[in-house]
């Protein structure tokens, strides 16, 4: 932890050395500069505004994605039908790049958030369903047979045993997933952000790249890094620590 | 009266054309408070007929009942103790392991669950490793929670299949003087699948010996002033007759 603090250090400080000596703010502000437009972005409003915005359109996006995977993966698990066309479905989107929907996407629903949630739900979906699936499918058939040696109804058998079983496989699909769709939303939202007037966090980044503040492009670019870092490493590690570390069910 | 009946069972299965019978007119009753061995080289369908008293296989021919009435579906009042060593919910304690499988199975209530735990972990030697994850238990402790789960349900019958089967020689034997002692406390009727000859001795009152592939039973034995010379001979050398075998 120490020294990666001091890496940091370190390459904040050749970073600014380097655009010192560089002497052009419009190709690299430095440091200091870029934690100065930071500071003032959050002072008027304008940054915690396009964060605000970023992520209530990435949550819906992410709710809807996990929801429609929970129902393809408890098709696929009921049917052999089912399983065919998750296995072909996953097969054939996985490998595409959610943005590359977003022009279709834009002919389909406009513009405005829903493109982007239809962009984020294909972003979070397919990883999502195929890690559920797999966990449900990696359930050790002894502790199925203890699940009803206890005569569990159906419902509950499932929420009880099922699921706490292919919890470790669950929350990889929700990693790679989030990976997925933070990623894909700040690009959709470089092509295009604003809609009714409030623009996220890719918009932010477009708008003053076009206003030529540089150190604000920058400030953005910081935001997006330290948002992603805070989900992955402390949201995703708590609840991985809480649950399947905590459980040794980590593989 | 009959605690089980297990009435010319045929159990098959079958593995995309082919059929395969696992076991095949298989006739027993044992009785409450029996310990009741079932005992086979491998692949006698052994296992097979114990899932199938736990209700996990339907057999193709002939019925299994416990107390008369016909087994159809795995329910509480015939608890499994598996051989494996992930039959604990990786994600309860092991307090909490045993209170959900008697909450969850509807046989006691919340509070009563609580004390039954606590109860059977005592009387497993657990109480220290009661808050525990199973996932930080050695393999005999797991088997000792496993056998305390089973226990604390009160099922009409016991069944467990090689329970002690992945455990250390020392382990073992200390287990299986652990699960006399439990038994002799508690007059359980227990259905006890196990390969091994010394193990079916020291464990069962009574000893249903199988032949393999398939099983069928070659004999029947009391547990007393038997020897495992004599019950390899029976199980190895084909001379002996069904039910002739009484000693």
């Amino acid at each position: 932890m120490f020294r990666k603090v001091i890496l940091l250090i370190v390459l904040a400080v050749i970073w600014e050395g380097y655009a010192r000596w560089l002497a052009n703010p419009l190709l690299l502000p430095t440091f200091s500069e870029t934690l100065r437009a930071l500071a003032s972005s959050i002072a008027s409003g304008q940054l915690p505004r396009a964060v605000t915005f970023t992520l209530g359109l990435l949550l819906k996006g992410y709710v809807a994605g996990l929801v429609l995977a929970g129902i393809l993966t408890a098709f696929a698990s009921s049917t052999r039908t089912g399983a065919d066309l998750l296995e072909i479905l996953t097969s054939m989107f996985n490998p595409l790049p959610s943005i590359a929907l977003l022009p279709i996407a834009l002919i389909w629903f406009g513009l405005g958030d829903n493109s982007i949630i239809f962009v984020l739900i294909h972003a979070v979906l397919w990883s999502a369903a195929l890690n559920t699936y797999a966990g449900f499918r990696g359930v050790s058939p002894t502790l199925k047979m203890v699940g009803q040696n206890y005569g569990l109804s159906t419902p509950s058998y499932i929420t009880r045993i099922l699921v706490p079983a292919a919890f470790p496989s669950i929350l990889t699909g929700m990693k790679v997933g989030w990976a997925f769709a933070w990623r894909t939303l700040i690009a959709a939202e470089l092509v295009f952000g604003v809609s009714s007037g409030s623009g996220g966090l890719g918009w932010y980044i477009f708008e003053n790249k076009n206003q030529l503040l540089i150190a604000n492009v920058f400030g953005g670019l910081l935001t997006v890094i330290v948002l992603g870092l805070i989900v992955e490493n402390l949201i995703f590690k708590t609840i991985e620590n809480a649950t399947v570390r905590r459980w040794g069910m980590q593989n | 009266m009959h605690k089980l009946a297990v009435d010319d069972v045929t159990l098959q299965y079958t593995n995309g054309k082919h059929t395969f019978t696992a076991v095949e007119h298989v006739t027993f009753q044992a009785v409450a408070s029996d310990r009741y061995v079932i005992l086979g080289p491998s692949g006698c369908g052994k296992s097979t007929l114990l899932r199938a008293i736990g209700g996990y296989i339907q057999p193709s021919k002939g019925a299994i009942r416990l107390d008369e009435k016909p087994v159809r579906a795995p329910g509480p009042d015939r608890v499994f103790v598996f051989q494996e060593l992930d039959q604990l919910l990786p994600w309860k304690t092991v307090r909490e392991n045993i209170v959900f499988a008697l909450t969850a199975s509807g046989r006691f209530p919340r509070p009563e669950a609580l004390a039954r735990a606590d109860k059977f972990i005592e009387k497993v030697n657990l109480a220290k490793f009661s808050a525990n994850y199973p996932h930080t238990l050695s393999g005999g402790m797991k088997q000792r929670v496993a056998i305390a789960r089973a226990m604390a349900m009160e099922p009409e019958i016991l069944l467990m299949d090689e329970p002690f089967a992945a455990l250390d020689a020392l382990t073992r034997s200390k287990m299986q003087e652990e699960l006399l002692q439990l038994c002799s406390e508690s007059k359980f009727t227990v259905v006890f699948v196990t390969h091994s000859i010394p193990e079916a001795l020291r464990i069962g009152t009574r000893i249903l010996l199988l032949s393999a592939q398939p099983g069928r039973v070659k004999a029947e034995l009391e547990n007393s002033g038997l020897d495992a010379a004599r019950v390899h001979e029976i199980l190895f050398d084909g001379n002996m007759q069904e039910g002739a075998a009484h000693v």
